[in-house]
């Protein structure tokens, strides 16, 4: 195994590892405080790179989608929380389960209807398309380090605002003692809406980052909706910090596996998931129960 | 009063009972006459609609009898039909005898396996689990060659034989005999299951639905119990897989895929979530609907998600919530109902 090969894998682990955790790191925080299943959290990755692909196919620039993606997640998920999901926190899993594949086949079938069932590749903005030389014979990728530093930017702006603000006392408060949350009359739908609304920016803004590295195709939610739950399932439930480290973990065994040993690639994340549900059923990170 | 108020409940409780035991009765003879009067499309229909019934009431017995969600249930009715695709040789057909029992055996068997790493958590997490399970059992068929890989396999369809007398089917006999034999698993499996809860077994399994913790104070070591429930149901699904396989002659890694699952406790939902007979309602009519839709649009998948939305937002009790509305929501706890709720923290 030849050192630049191996240092290439570690960089695509650490960059896939770093979107999965913008994804993950929604579903466990709505699961966290709201107690609700979004099984169309993949949707809305998928929405987040079909926006990338209609912007950049109609202005040519990636930079315009980003904060689209971000906007967009935002309105979609106020729209969503609002109209839909704040009936159902107090229901069966069962019904949230169903509502949510719901959401999954619709939004795929007005993906279907608006732009069709091809596959579309996404063109890396010019300004990053180039390799950054590391070593004589080993460049990577530029716009995959601009992936990176883009999503570590996300990862501290996410710690900060749960662990420093006020408003992220209130969020961690909420999904430890909802109870106690209400008695102080903090007002919980604007912090439910709020929460919402970014969990879905940030699958949205990961799906963007996505579309040139992986293009655009059916049913791309999918994939990561699965992964990206057992991250949660590892990481530990609303543990932020655990969905963090086993995103990086996840996507650096996955990716080092498809390189290393291609054949059994796809079950090392669930060999390791079976792993520490044997180990510690709350996962790594989650609370002892 | 309350002695009093208690003998009306179950007084109510065993007229719906045997009511529903009518229905049932009747139901299955009306399925048991009904090819002699329509055409071999809708033998193959309404056997399709039999097989996801029998899907839909293996599941039944995680979510509606023990509060179980599983999203991975496909995994074991695929493993059913690929089971009989696996052990099939490439030139000879093999007796149901023999693929029947090694797809049961199969299901159940991984059923145990799955079943006892996700029983270890509960819940939200259950749910992720069984998800993530059965998108291995999908990997697994869907990229290596192991099973035909993406794009499936055909298979040697069992046949209806024992030692070596084999029962002559025509080539427009075996549809009838495909449609016979699902109709009697699906009779039998329900029995099977009205016998299984109304046993200590299966009051050990509502009491969980209600309240697992009284259930563990009693003394029920409640793990084994829903061990036990997962790899029956895991089995039974098995079983439905290997119709499927029987009746198609094909197996596809999507018959595994969550989306199966998805659609199952769709017809769960649909039909009902307290009876026995609710799955089986739900499947018919789920099959009927998806017919429909086929015929009228291409879009199945949008009329699909519509209807989802509609049963979720407005009929919380299925389609049977429409003619029996007085059916009480939550049950006296010796009677599958609605799994309890449970906290998002656990």
């Amino acid at each position: 195994m030849d050192f630049p090969g191996l240092l290439a894998q570690l960089l695509n682990g650490l960059q896939y590892g770093l979107l999965l955790f913008l994804i993950a790191s929604g579903l466990t925080l709505i699961f966290g405080v709201m107690g609700v299943i979004n099984l169309a959290h993949g949707s809305m990755f998928m929405i987040g790179a079909y926006v990338a692909y209609l912007i950049t196919a109609r202005w040519g620039s990636l930079w315009l989608a980003l904060p689209a993606a971000a906007l967009g997640g935002l309105l979609i998920g106020a729209a969503l929380e609002a109209g839909l999901f704040r009936h159902f926190y107090a229901r069966e899993h069962l019904d949230q389960v169903l509502l949510t594949f719901a959401l999954i086949l619709l939004f795929e079938e007005f993906r279907s209807l608006l732009v069709g069932n091809d596959f579309y590749s996404v063109p890396v903005p010019a300004l990053l398309d180039f390799s950054v030389p590391i070593t004589a014979q080993f460049s990577y990728s530029a716009y995959r380090f601009a992936v990176i530093a883009i999503c570590l930017v996300l990862a501290g702006l996410l710690f900060w605002w749960i662990e420093r603000t006020r408003f992220g006392a209130i969020i961690r408060a909420a999904a430890e003692k909802p109870e106690m949350v209400d008695v102080l009359g903090i007002n919980a739908r604007r912090v439910h809406l709020t929460l919402f609304a970014v969990g879905t920016a940030l699958a949205l803004i990961a799906g963007a980052l996505a579309a040139p590295l992986y293009s655009v195709y059916p049913n791309m939610g999918d994939g990561f909706l699965i992964i990206s739950f057992v991250v949660v399932v590892i990481g530990g439930l609303g543990s932020v910090s655990g969905a963090f480290w086993s995103a990086l973990i996840l996507g650096l065994v996955d990716t080092l596996g498809a390189a290393y040993a291609p054949k059994v690639a796809g079950l090392v994340v669930y060999v390791l998931m079976a792993a520490v549900l044997l180990w510690r059923p709350t996962g790594l990170f989650g609370r002892r129960a | 009063m309350m002695a009093h108020a208690h003998l009306n409940t179950m007084r109510a409780k065993l007229a719906r009972q045997t009511r529903g035991a009518w229905l049932m009765g009747v139901g299955a003879a009306i399925l048991a006459v009904l090819p002699l009067g329509i055409s071999e499309f809708y033998t193959g229909l309404i056997t399709t609609g039999l097989i996801a019934a029998m899907l839909a009431l293996s599941l039944q017995l995680l979510v509606g009898c023990t509060g179980l969600v599983s999203l991975g249930h496909a995994a074991f009715y695929g493993l059913g039909a690929y089971t009989v695709y696996a052990i099939t040789p490439a030139d000879h057909a093999l007796s149901v005898l023999l693929t029947l029992p090694a797809a049961a055996a199969v299901a159940g068997l991984a059923a145990l396996l799955v079943g006892a790493l996700s029983l270890r958590t509960k819940g939200f997490f259950f749910l992720m689990v069984t998800l993530a399970f059965g998108q291995m059992v999908f990997f697994i068929f869907h990229n290596t060659k192991l099973g035909g890989g993406a794009d499936g396999a055909y298979l040697m369809r069992p046949t209806l034989s024992l030692l070596d007398w084999q029962l002559p089917l025509t080539r427009r006999q075996r549809p009838l005999a495909y449609y016979y034999l699902s109709l009697l698993l699906l009779v039998a499996m329900y029995l099977a299951l009205r016998a299984l809860l109304g046993s200590l077994f299966g009051r050990v399994l509502a009491g969980i639905r209600v309240n697992e913790q009284r259930m563990l104070a009693l003394g029920f070591n409640t793990y084994r119990f829903k061990l036990a429930a997962f790899a029956i149901a895991g089995l039974l699904a098995g079983i439905a897989g290997h119709m499927y396989a029987m009746k198609e002659g094909f197996v596809n890694p999507e018959l595994v895929g969550w989306h199966r699952s998805a659609e199952a406790l769709l017809m769960i939902l649909l039909g009902g979530l307290g009876t026995l007979s609710g799955p089986i309602v739900g499947a018919l009519a789920y099959t009927a609907i998806g017919e429909v839709a086929q015929l009228v649009t291409e879009r199945k998948l949008l009329v699909e998600g519509l209807i989802i939305l509609v049963v979720v937002l407005s009929l919380p009790r299925g389609l049977s919530g429409i003619w029996v509305p007085r059916w009480p929501r939550k049950g006296s706890g010796g009677e599958p109902g609605r799994a309890a709720k449970v906290s998002p923290h656990d």
